[in-house]
């Protein structure tokens, strides 16, 4: 295997650097041979979590097939920065539609696959939040039920950032966006809504799902290889802060990702057939301001008017995502920390 | 072979003989009956290899359409009226990309009121789209157009629409002369795309294009439909030269030698048309009628030359543009600048109401006598209208009026409108 040294800064984190392992176990992106199905030069904003996310998961699906992969994009951020004509990022083929449209237009592009007789080439689809549990919900749906042979990924960065950060269905409550401005009695988005897409692709009984974050990369590509080892429909759910609709830090965004993990605000799991097979304990627990308060999507919870009542309530919901996937486990936490 | 058969099983019988590779479907009346059909052609191992989807929507109907072509294979499917608004984006999408998707438009009203009966709102509401938009007048031609259409797409890139009268058409048995499987094969080449997706040759399609090049890709697919006012002729010819049957083509002059009034139409009202054309010449009239069967592109100069002579223009239309008229004799107009003559519009069998003859032959009773206003909207119940006027402005509320309308139909065998008001 031809490799480079690649440095891996970790901090406060158990995470295992790249170097310390063996070849085989290493990331693609430590191969020379890696197919870098997004190339550099695209417009990404620094510290974007959607280009770094989508760049390891195509890379691993590149590698899953051994480079048999077609890519079906909605619109939004990833398609608008990878492909300023005549310019394209994609070494790897392509293809944009609509907004709403990518999991049907990847059902079709599966399908001619099929008749073609192109059993090795597979097919993967991805969308923003927006494209997948708003306006190209139907069409996801729909894929799902009738079980199509599509991976559909969900760069899941809370809003449509593309159009100037706004509210999607993704939006976590008291979160503040163009939409749902800081003002007002109820700062922020409300309490109450949003769709949980991940339990809504279990409820298909589709053979995968899964949740990564930017923050576990060599999880997120192992969740791409094993999705790439079964047919059928699967989902993935990628969380990817945006520095630019979040005010946080573009040197933060690693950070930002291990907090939403770590705070149990998004919880890393697999499924298969339904029924929960995995799940990415929290190492080392936080509370949520920890992750609330370096984001000015927030601000208005920490300033000059506090609100730790919405605080708790945030608290609250991360405190049901611990319980329901049985994120913190003592025993477990206390014999890792112990080797 | 000649059969007595329906019109949606002709057309999905010569559907499946173009060898379409994918087929997307979502139920939509007066459409059912033909991807029914396909569906089981498709899973009796009849047509084959051929995958029929079952979508959850005309949105997702032809987005599945846009992934099957731009992966090279043939995708067909069908659709009409509310349908086809739901799938609008897609459809534009499918024309911009270029993608030689056909599809069978079942020509039906839109609502509101909701109304499932035969018009061509649906089509006008695409005419912008980049779509071929051809029209049929019988199930013959129907069927034969989607050969032709398939043949036309993948020569010039473009998606093809054949529009045909819902109900009137899909639902009506008739004789038609279902093509040969190998004729089929000789007249339709196997689908060989210019760009697709492929691993080997990786392509990006769907770039986002700004101000610096839109309008040359634009003008572009103008010229592509300009090139198929050259190609539609020559694809019917050699059709028409191969099976003897007159199929398809831009235009289609009945009687229009000599003709003072010209009629021009779309679609199956052309025959009632025609009966009504051969009455009143047998009576001394001295009249014509035109089908316009490539609808998009508008096959202007063609127009222009066969309505020339007329001194009057007809044109009937199932269709209007609500505050200014109509949709077909505006490209009529446009089709006729420089030359002198009276053009008239009328608006006729909205949401499925009958075009008699007898309504016919008055029109064109009354247009030789000069009578004929610039906009008509034909056998329209003005006492109805102007009731339901009246109660309408009894009242500052705003709100629908279809039901007041209907149980103002019912008035006459049933209670007085005033009461139940």
């Amino acid at each position: 295997m031809t490799t480079q040294p690649v440095h891996f800064y970790q901090i406060g984190s158990f995470a295992v650097g790249n170097r310390l392992l063996s070849d085989g176990e290493r990331t693609v992106q430590s191969n020379l041979d890696r197919a870098n199905s997004i190339d550099s030069g695209h417009r990404a904003c620094q510290g974007c979590g959607e280009a770094l996310g989508a760049r390891y998961a195509l890379d691993a699906a590149m590698r899953a097939t051994n480079g048999q992969i077609v890519a079906v994009n909605a619109t939004g951020c990833l398609e608008v920065f990878s492909t300023p004509y005549p310019e394209t990022s994609w070494r790897i083929p392509w293809l944009h539609s609509l907004f709403g449209n990518a999991p049907a237009v990847a059902t079709g592009v599966a399908a001619a696959l099929r008749v073609k007789g192109k059993k090795d080439v597979r097919v993967v689809a991805q969308a923003g939040d927006g494209g997948t549990v708003d306006i190209g919900f139907g069409c996801l749906s729909g894929m799902f039920e009738r079980n199509d042979d599509v991976l559909f990924i969900c760069y899941d960065n809370e809003g449509y950032m593309n159009t100037g950060v706004q509210r999607s269905a993704a939006t976590p409550p008291a979160a503040r966006t163009a939409t749902t401005e800081a003002v007002g009695p109820e700062p922020g988005n409300t309490f109450g809504q949003g769709k949980d897409l991940p339990r809504i692709a279990m409820a298909h009984d589709i053979p995968y799902v899964a949740t990564a974050t930017v923050a576990d990369l060599h999880d997120l590509e192992r969740k791409v290889e094993r999705a790439m080892e079964i047919h059928g429909a699967r989902y993935l759910h990628v969380l990817v802060p945006c520095p630019l609709g979040w005010g946080s830090a573009s040197n933060e965004t690693i950070h930002v990702a291990r907090l939403a993990k770590e705070s149990g605000l998004f919880p890393v799991f697999e499924a298969e057939g339904g029924v929960v097979t995995s799940v990415s304990k929290i190492r080392r627990q936080v509370p949520v301001e920890d992750y609330l308060s370096i984001q000015r999507r927030y601000a208005h919870l920490f300033g000059k008017h506090p609100r730790p009542d919405v605080v708790a309530r945030i608290q609250a919901m991360a405190d049901q995502n611990i319980a329901r996937y049985g994120l913190v486990d003592e025993q477990a936490d206390s014999k890792e920390m112990a080797q | 072979m000649l059969r007595q058969i329906e019109g949606s099983r002709a057309v999905a019988e010569t559907v499946a003989l173009c060898r379409p590779e994918v087929v997307c479907a979502y139920p939509i009346s007066p459409q059912t009956h033909i991807i029914e059909a396909v569906g089981a052609m498709v899973k009796a191992g009849e047509l084959a290899p051929c995958e029929f989807i079952n979508v959850e929507s005309e949105f997702a109907a032809m987005s599945v359409a846009i992934g099957a072509s731009a992966t090279g294979a043939r995708a067909y499917t069908a659709t009409a009226s509310q349908g086809l608004l739901f799938m609008m984006e897609a459809v534009h999408n499918a024309a911009g990309l270029g993608l030689p998707i056909v599809m069978t438009l079942a020509n039906r009203a839109i609502g509101a009121p909701i109304n499932i009966w035969n018009d061509h709102s649906d089509a006008m509401a695409v005419r912008d789209s980049g779509w071929i938009q051809l029209f049929a007048e019988s199930n013959q031609e129907a069927a034969d157009l989607h050969v032709q259409a398939f043949r036309l797409a993948e020569e010039l890139s473009v998606p093809v629409m054949v529009c045909m009268d819902g109900f009137i058409l899909t639902h009506a048995v008739e004789g038609v002369d279902i093509l040969d499987q190998s004729f089929v094969d000789s007249f339709l080449p196997p689908y060989e795309p210019r760009q697709v997706l492929d691993t080997n040759d990786p392509v990006s399609i769907g770039a986002m294009v700004g101000p610096e090049a839109f309008e040359e890709v634009k003008y572009l697919a103008h010229l592509r439909q300009l090139d198929a006012l050259e190609r539609i002729p020559a694809i019917a010819k050699e059709f028409a030269d191969a099976t003897g049957r007159d199929s398809g083509g831009l235009v289609r002059p009945y009687r229009t030698e000599d003709a003072d009034i010209i009629i021009v139409a779309l679609g199956s009202v052309l025959g009632t048309i025609k009966d009504a054309v051969d009455i009143r010449r047998e009576a001394g009239e001295s009249v014509g009628v035109v089908g316009i069967t490539s609808f998009r592109p508008f096959p202007a100069e063609a127009v222009r030359e066969v309505l020339c002579e007329a001194r009057q223009v007809v044109v009937v239309e199932k269709a209007f543009s609500i505050g200014f008229g109509g949709v077909l004799s505006t490209d009529v107009a446009m089709a006729m600048q420089g030359v002198e003559t009276r053009l008239r519009t009328v608006v006729a069998g909205l949401g499925g109401r009958s075009i008699t003859r007898r309504s016919l032959e008055e029109l064109i009773g009354t247009a030789g006598r000069g009578e004929l206003e610039a906009l008509t909207f034909l056998d329209l119940d003005h006492g109805a209208v102007e009731r339901e006027r009246t109660r309408m402005s009894e009242t500052r509320r705003s709100g629908p009026s279809a039901e007041n309308l209907l149980r103002d139909r019912g008035a006459a065998v049933t209670a007085p409108v005033k009461e139940q008001a």
